[in-house]
């Protein structure tokens, strides 16, 4: 039982951080249709980024490490904010309208230019943080095994609410979010009511693009090693996750990673840890098979 | 036929026969297409039963259907292949046949004369759909680069190449010129005439409909609410009602009661 | 003028302000844990290079031309590429390195065709083709090992290893929409790289298989220079065996079949067209031709590891099929030679090469998005050739 709590801790954690790189999948494939392969990526550069900036604030600017977080906190989501625009700019946006695969093809590219980019820059090797937020409190104990909730985990699950509550507040409440879902539903009437459809893909991305980073902030502080491979694992996964709550439902994204953190969890737990990536993506597997709509996505009637 | 809480269709039964047009009819949303989507199996019928001639279509999934049953069906928004020509478009539909004489590819693969002429054969069957339909000249053309009048024909053209005995037509006309509508209407007529096939017809324009039909089914909220020859049909009190509503027939322009009374 | 300009030195602030952490900062190790160091000149040349290559771009029109050539001309473009490729080994230039590549190009223009009859044909996007090359590759690898057999009898019965996998796999998922299976291949092929990774007693694990037998010839053994002109030729032969599978496949009813399920899955379905069977051996066909392809990579290497089946090879095939041009079998050709033998030449740029591979397959895509050729040629005609 306690050993369970503990696995359940650590997998809703997890699944936070997978549910915010999900909500980027989930909100681009609605908007554009497209898988945004990229994404993964933007994950990757918000962990190399808050590294940087958490070591640049407190090594050259003499911050403490709060403080260090918070400026962290700020500059991984601005930069990984600009790296989503650029990206949909430069390698999505012209293709638009071109044939199914071209932007898909483009986006794999685009995975590639930035896995590259960091390892050029950054070098290969892993870049190892030591813990920077320390403690927690024990739960329940039984015998020497303790049930730990760690301020770490408790300022992740936090953050992760927060934001989503916010961004929840935006869809559903701001014309911002209004605008977001008619071009959701119809993207060319959308345009002809008057909404600048470019405007609201770019910004989808900036947003989707934001999350993830504060997901890469977070798997620094929580693995406390990165490299620059860590995306694409890290991407399909959060994709399982969309497509598990159903992709372009925001709830699902959310629930899907949670999901997707607990069985990882779980799996690693109980049965073995080297074969916890093929338990989720079996689990996408079935999901597929018996609902493809996922939990919470509507299923579509097929129109002949 | 139910789509969640709501009936789409519901005891809807009539006949349809061999070198006769059937006209399904009713206004927008009365279930005609729902209707054609379970006779092909599109949509499996959330109960009853469809027969074709003693087979039951409920349990055949939608390519047996075409296949054992044969019941061929054109679509409301034309579905061809369109980065295929007018040709291979009739190709694909002699696929059962074709697939069986090359031996599930072995016998084409090695080039065999049996093959070699089975496809020859195809050919022609295909070339004579053609002629029928006047789309001979373009058989190397792609079918996406038709006019929308003829890539209905070449829909039309392709159902047929499948040798069906029940042709299904979902709204045929719609979209085409009054010039291209009379050609298509001929071309009707002409089938009924020379070809051992029933045919059902799904149509809003009535000059089309009355022109045509030996038969005419009226639905109106999912279920039948008449059915007659065509002159049968143009007076029945219940047709008239569902087509104008409850209202005064004096309180609608001249133009819209014509219509529908024509 | 004034206005490019304008554009290059925004493209430039983008660039510097984008690469402003990863290129300003660097992570070194030192004593006491992780350290940053500056440089700030990187910065300054990510806005150089960018602002330059912007600039140049705005000026340059690509032409926008469509390699549209007459049918005759394709043909004898094929027959003296296979000409040239048949006499490579023995022209002037060519050294044991260049017959190496070509070698390396040939597996992968032997994969596109492959995956062209799963993508281009049948409309089926496969992320996680890499997994029959695997199978392939690990089941000549384990039969050599545990069985003795040949190269020659392992090679066919990879090949139908391999497409036993793709209907294995292909059955519970080939009902999903296009891009679900995408994801669902994607993760099949991770799933089987894991199992590589994992199964340590049956695979050897991240460690891999060596000492893999190479091929013979009715018994005759190799000497290392003969041998690799021997394995050219036998790629050679198994690349345009695939290809003269994948032509003749497409003009049958089954091939015509895969066409018209890309095009309309509804239609065909109501034409008596049993999409299942067709979508899996559409995939199995593929999965075969990936199959031969890997007990042929892993008689060349001579070892392999599960090093060598990660996502990125799927990724690179499939950017061949898709710059290719979907369904132009030349198509193919120019792509693997692009993508893989230039990549090739750079081999002490290790890191560069990847990125400029990734450029190239963004800007191309951007250039040219139906890929470089892209006609398509009907498989039967009812009048004469024009």
């Amino acid at each position: 039982m306690e050993y369970f709590l503990q696995q359940v801790i650590n997998g809703v954690t997890l699944g936070g951080i997978y549910g915010l790189i999900a909500i980027g999948y989930t909100m681009v494939y609605g908007i554009i249709g497209m898988i945004n392969f990229a994404h993964g990526e933007v994950y990757m550069l918000g962990a190399f980024t808050a590294l940087i900036a958490f070591l640049a604030a407190t090594l050259l600017g003499g911050a403490d490490s709060a403080l260090g977080l918070a400026i962290a906190l700020v500059a991984t989501m601005g930069f990984t904010a600009l790296w989503g625009w650029a990206i949909e700019r430069v390698a999505y946006r012209r293709l638009r309208k071109a044939p199914r695969l071209a932007p898909l093809i483009s986006a794999i590219g685009m995975s590639v230019v930035l896995q590259n980019f960091v390892q050029v820059t950054q070098g290969a090797r892993v870049k190892p943080l030591p813990p920077v937020v320390h403690g927690g409190f024990t739960l329940m104990q039984a015998g020497t095994f303790k049930v730990d909730l760690s301020w770490l985990q408790i300022g992740i699950l936090l953050l992760t609410l927060a934001l989503m509550a916010g961004f929840t507040w935006v869809i559903t409440k701001t014309p911002l979010g209004r605008a977001q879902r008619a071009t959701q539903q119809d993207a060319k009437m959308a345009a002809l009511l008057g909404i600048d459809v470019d405007r609201v893909i770019s910004t989808t991305f900036v947003i989707g693009a934001a999350l993830a980073g504060v997901a890469g902030l977070m798997v620094t502080l929580y693995y406390g090693v990165i490299d620059f491979y860590i995306g694409f694992l890290a991407g399909i996964k959060a994709f399982t996750a969309a497509v598990l709550g159903g992709i372009g439902s925001l709830p699902g994204a959310m629930l899907g990673g949670l999901l997707i953190g607990l069985i990882e969890a779980l799996w690693s737990g109980y049965f073995s840890i080297e074969y916890k990536d093929i338990a989720a993506f079996s689990v996408l597997i079935l999901v597929l098979l018996f609902r493809p709509s996922g939990l919470l996505g509507r299923p579509d009637v097929e129109k002949v | 036929m139910r789509f969640g809480g709501l009936t789409a269709i519901a005891g809807v039964s009539f006949q349809a026969h061999p070198n006769q047009i059937t006209a399904i009819i009713g206004p927008n949303g009365a279930g005609k297409t729902t209707l054609f989507n379970c006779l092909t199996g599109f949509y499996r019928p959330s109960a009853g039963r469809i027969t074709l001639n003693g087979l039951p279509l409920e349990r055949l999934a939608d390519h047996q259907i075409a296949r054992q049953a044969r019941i061929a069906r054109t679509f409301q928004n034309i579905r061809l292949f369109p980065m295929m020509t007018v040709l291979e478009n009739l190709m694909v539909a002699r696929h059962a046949p074709l697939m069986k004489a090359s031996l599930f590819s072995v016998a084409g693969l090695l080039g065999l004369k049996r093959y070699r002429d089975a496809e020859a054969d195809a050919i022609e069957v295909a070339r004579r759909w053609l002629d029928r339909f006047d789309l001979t000249a373009f058989a190397d053309t792609e079918a996406g680069a038709l006019p929308h009048g003829k890539q209905r024909h070449l829909e039309i053209a392709r159902a047929l190449c499948t040798d069906p005995v029940l042709l299904c037509l979902d709204e045929p006309a719609a979209g085409l010129n009054p010039r291209e509508t009379a050609e298509l209407t001929e071309r009707l007529a002409d089938l009924r005439r020379t070809d051992d096939i029933a045919m059902l017809l799904i149509e809003h324009d009535m000059s089309v409909v009355m022109g045509v039909s030996d038969h005419i089914v009226v639905l109106d909220h999912g279920r039948k609410i008449a059915e007659g020859s065509p002159f049968e049909i143009k007076r029945d009190p219940a047709v008239i009602r569902a087509y104008l509503g409850e209202t005064d027939d004096e309180a609608l322009p001249p133009d819209v009661a014509g219509d529908v009374a024509c | 003028m004034l206005a490019r300009l304008k554009s290059a030195l925004l493209a430039g602030l983008a660039a510097a302000l984008l690469g402003l952490p990863l290129l300003g900062f660097r992570l070194t190790d030192s004593a006491t844990g992780l350290s940053l160091a500056l440089r700030p000149w990187w910065v300054a040349a990510a806005f150089g290079v960018v602002m330059a290559g912007r600039f140049v771009m705005d000026g340059l029109r690509l032409p926008d031309i469509q390699f549209q050539a007459p049918h005759d001309i394709r043909r004898q473009a094929g027959l003296g590429l296979t000409l040239f490729a048949a006499l490579l080994p023995l022209l002037p230039f060519a050294g044991r390195n260049v017959v190496d590549m070509a070698t390396m190009v040939l597996i992968y223009v032997m994969l596109g065709w492959g995956l062209n009859i799963v993508v281009g044909l049948a409309g089926l996007l496969d992320l996680g083709f890499v997994a029959f090359y695997a199978v392939g590759a690990y089941s000549y690898a384990l039969f050599a090992q545990y069985f003795h057999l040949s190269f020659w009898i392992c090679l066919p019965l990879a090949g139908m290893l391999a497409a036993l996998f793709g209907l294995v796999l292909g059955f519970p998922v080939l009902r999903l929409r296009g891009d679900y299976l995408a994801i669902v291949t994607l993760g099949f092929g991770e799933m089987i790289r894991q199992v590589l990774l994992n199964w340590q007693s049956l695979t050897g694990g991240p460690r891999g298989l060596s000492g893999i037998p190479r091929p013979t010839l009715f018994g005759v053994t190799f000497t290392p220079e003969a041998r690799v002109i021997f394995l050219y030729y036998v790629i050679l032969g198994l690349a345009l065996m695939v290809n003269l599978l994948a032509l003749r496949l497409r003009r049958l009813p089954i091939g015509r079949a895969w066409e018209a399920l890309r095009e309309d899955e509804i239609a065909c379905r109501s034409l008596g067209l049993n999409p299942t069977l067709l979508k899996l051996s559409a995939f199995a066909t593929g999965a075969m031709c990936a199959g031969l392809a890997g007990s042929f990579f892993a008689t060349r290497q001579g070892f392999i590891s599960p090093e060598s089946f990660t996502f990125m090879e799927s990724a690179v095939i499939l950017a061949i099929v898709v710059l290719g041009g979907m369904g132009s079998q030349i198509g193919i050709v120019l792509a693997a030679v692009l993508l893989v033998g230039l990549p090739e030449w750079f081999r002490e740029f290790q890191q560069y090469r990847m990125l400029a591979f990734g450029i190239v397959m963004v800007l191309i895509m951007l250039w040219r998005p139906s890929g470089l050729l892209s006609a398509r040629a009907p498989s039967i005609r009812l009048g004469p050739a024009p």
